[in-house]
């Protein structure tokens, strides 16, 4: 029974940062019905930028999310200012096609320039913290990245539905010719929705390095996941992508540990498969 | 469409059959190893694009699965060489038939999914197969299997001193899918699956069966697929998870066809006529510098393909011919065919 606690408590915490490092990739599918291939490309960008600013100038991962999230947003912003803009209106596939050649540019840059070797901060504030809640044991920096995915997540939803700019957003994700009739800049909101995608997965690569190794290879898996929480979820959902997110993280650890790890996997993909041939537009989906 | 330009057509298409077939007896090329060897690898990429445009271009079903069947089929050969010392052609044949199995199964519950969601389905299915495979120890689990050395011959399908047998092995491989395809397109089968991609209901009304029309493009899709895998297993004399089975090699399929032009005859061919060789040289003139430098110069020119045309190296084709054509009317001082 505490066995079986213990794992659902570190699947949560591991759910959490699926859907902190998704909720990006759902703001963009959902706005603009655009995959972006190199989203896990941008979390190993920006947990290159913590590792670095920790290892060179020993700022710690807590502040440098901050410089992570600002590295993205100007990386993404820039990815659709020279890149996904001109695969608007042409065949669906074009976007995502372009995207993977980013993904394999930055995955292939990074290996040049770093090497593949495995690298981890150590002496972080939070570094290897734990403490004891009853008996389960609860390590300080995935509950902190839970935290902060919370925080986020819930702020971008809050943006999306309650600002003005939020409004602008949604109208545009509804019909894009009718926003632009209103006097929308839906050129400025596809910029800024890209940026701000970018932006949260940058917040969450700036924490990880505390706790998860960077190489080239980190972002692969990640952006699989992050596709899966997404269409669990259903057609740019925030709260589906957070189910999903907790879902998978739920899944991953109860099959890692009671079957075998390397099925975990298996078990995610599989139960997205079952749960998408019974709802096929996602749980939230409409 | 009318019926001599289609003939002409099809002249072109085997004059460049016997023009590739032709390619070894000049010496220079068939003693240029890695010439050879960037030939073989265009008519197998192409061929592998070509089985992917059956149902993603003709059949608008963009799936990523390919290497599902393209790594069943490496398995099939590799198998009945390596585990139970056979020829690989028994094994060819039984990969064929399981990768058209597994592509029934796996797409009758994933052609209800329509989009992206079908898109990431098939990641999915990518991902959980190359995570058996590389855990199941009758196929070999993560360390694949290594081929022994045999008798080399059509027999065995392997060859050691030349790469001509292979070659003519790749050839024939090209002509076959290319025949196939170029069939279907002219023909009733064709036309229905082409009818089911522009719109499914409309399809439907007219009383094309379009579920069946799908699930028999896929299955031919996988079991063409499982061929060109055996191929690719018996050249690199080699098969393991990461290597036939993987995400990579699904984008591989995809890439190839739609840089060429999907749903065109010749958009694989050029696909792979211009990626190959891109691939490759970068390799050989980069690769050796220590890290991706060869995959940094890929991943920038599959970007600016995909921006500035669409429509593939097929449609920029187009473009040209039409050019051309505009400037010899010009040139005529007849009426220009400037028509919308």
């Amino acid at each position: 029974m505490e066995t079986l606690l213990q794992v659902l408590l570190d699947g949560m915490l591991n759910g959490m940062l699926y859907a902190l490092v998704a909720v990006g990739l759902c703001l963009i599918w959902g706005v603009m019905d655009v995959i972006n291939f190199a989203h896990g490309e941008y979390l190993m960008i920006a947990m290159y930028v913590s590792y670095w600013l920790g290892f060179l100038l020993k700022v710690d991962p807590l502040i440098s999310l901050i410089a992570g999230g600002i590295f993205i947003f100007i990386l993404g912003a820039m990815t659709y200012w020279l890149i996904i803009r001109y695969t608007i209106g042409k065949p669906p596939l074009s976007a995502l096609l372009a995207t993977f050649g980013l993904a394999m540019l930055l995955k292939n840059l990074c290996l040049n320039q770093f090497s593949p070797n495995f690298r981890i901060l150590s002496g972080t504030w939070l570094g290897d913290k734990t403490f004891q809640l009853g008996f389960l044991i609860v390590p300080v920096p995935q509950l902190v990245t839970a935290i902060v995915a919370l925080v986020i997540v819930g702020l971008i939803y809050g943006m999306t539905k309650s600002t003005r700019f939020g409004w602008a957003v949604q109208a545009t994700a509804l019909d894009k010719e009718a926003a632009e009739l209103m006097g929308i800049n839906t050129e400025r909101i596809y910029f800024l929705i890209f940026g701000i995608g970018g932006a949260t997965v940058g917040i969450a690569g700036g924490l990880m390095p505390t706790y998860l190794a960077v190489h080239p290879e980190v972002g692969t898996m990640f952006s699989l996941i992050a596709f899966v929480c997404v269409a669990m979820g259903g057609f740019g959902s925030i709260p589906g992508a957070l189910v999903a997110a907790l879902l998978i993280g739920i899944v991953e650890a109860l099959s890692g540990f009671y079957i075998a790890p390397v099925f975990k996997y298996v078990a995610v993909f599989g139960l997205y498969l079952a749960l998408v041939f019974l709802r096929p537009k996602g749980i939230f989906g409409w | 469409m009318n019926h001599r330009a289609l003939k002409r057509k099809d002249l072109f298409w085997l004059a460049l059959v016997v023009l590739l077939a032709l390619m070894p007896a000049v010496s220079a090329v068939a003693t240029n190893t890695f010439l050879m060897h960037v030939l073989i690898l265009i008519l197998l990429f192409s061929a592998m694009a070509q089985t992917w445009n059956i149902i993603g271009g003709y059949g608008g079903q963009t799936s990523f699965g390919h290497s599902v069947f393209f790594g069943i089929g490496a398995y099939g050969a590799g198998m009945a060489v390596v585990t139970y010392g056979l020829s690989p052609w028994p094994g060819i044949g039984i990969g064929m038939v399981a990768a058209a199995a597994v592509a029934v199964l796996i797409s009758y519950p994933c052609f209800k999914l329509s989009g992206h969601y079908f898109a990431i389905a098939t990641f999915a299915i990518v991902e959980i197969f190359h995570r058996m495979f590389l855990v199941w120890y009758w196929v070999g689990g993560a360390l694949g299997l290594d081929y022994p050395v045999v008798e080399q011959g059509l027999k065995n399908f392997m060859w050691y001193d030349t790469k001509t047998g292979y070659y003519y092995g790749a050839l024939a491989l090209f002509v076959l899918v290319f025949g196939i395809v170029r069939f279907l397109e002219s023909h009733r089968f064709g036309y229905y699956l082409r009818a089911v991609r522009e719109g499914q209901e409309t399809a439907e009304s007219l009383g094309v069966n379009s579920q069946a029309i799908k699930l028999t493009a896929m299955a031919l899709s996988a079991a063409l697929a499982a061929m060109c895998g055996a191929f690719f297993g018996q050249y690199n004399l080699r098969v393991d998870p990461s290597m036939v089975m993987s995400l990579d090699m699904s984008m591989k399929f995809v890439l190839v066809t739609i840089l060429g032009g999907a749903g065109t005859l010749a958009g694989p061919l050029l696909g792979a006529a211009v990626l190959i060789p891109l691939q490759e040289y970068t390799r050989a003139l980069w690769g050796g510098l220590g890290g991706g430098v060869d995959l940094i110069v890929f991943g920038v020119l599959i970007i600016i393909i995909v921006i500035k045309q669409p429509a593939g190296i097929s449609g920029m084709v187009r473009d040209i011919a039409k050019h051309i054509e505009r400037r010899r009317a010009a040139a005529k001082g007849g009426t220009s065919i400037d028509a919308p």
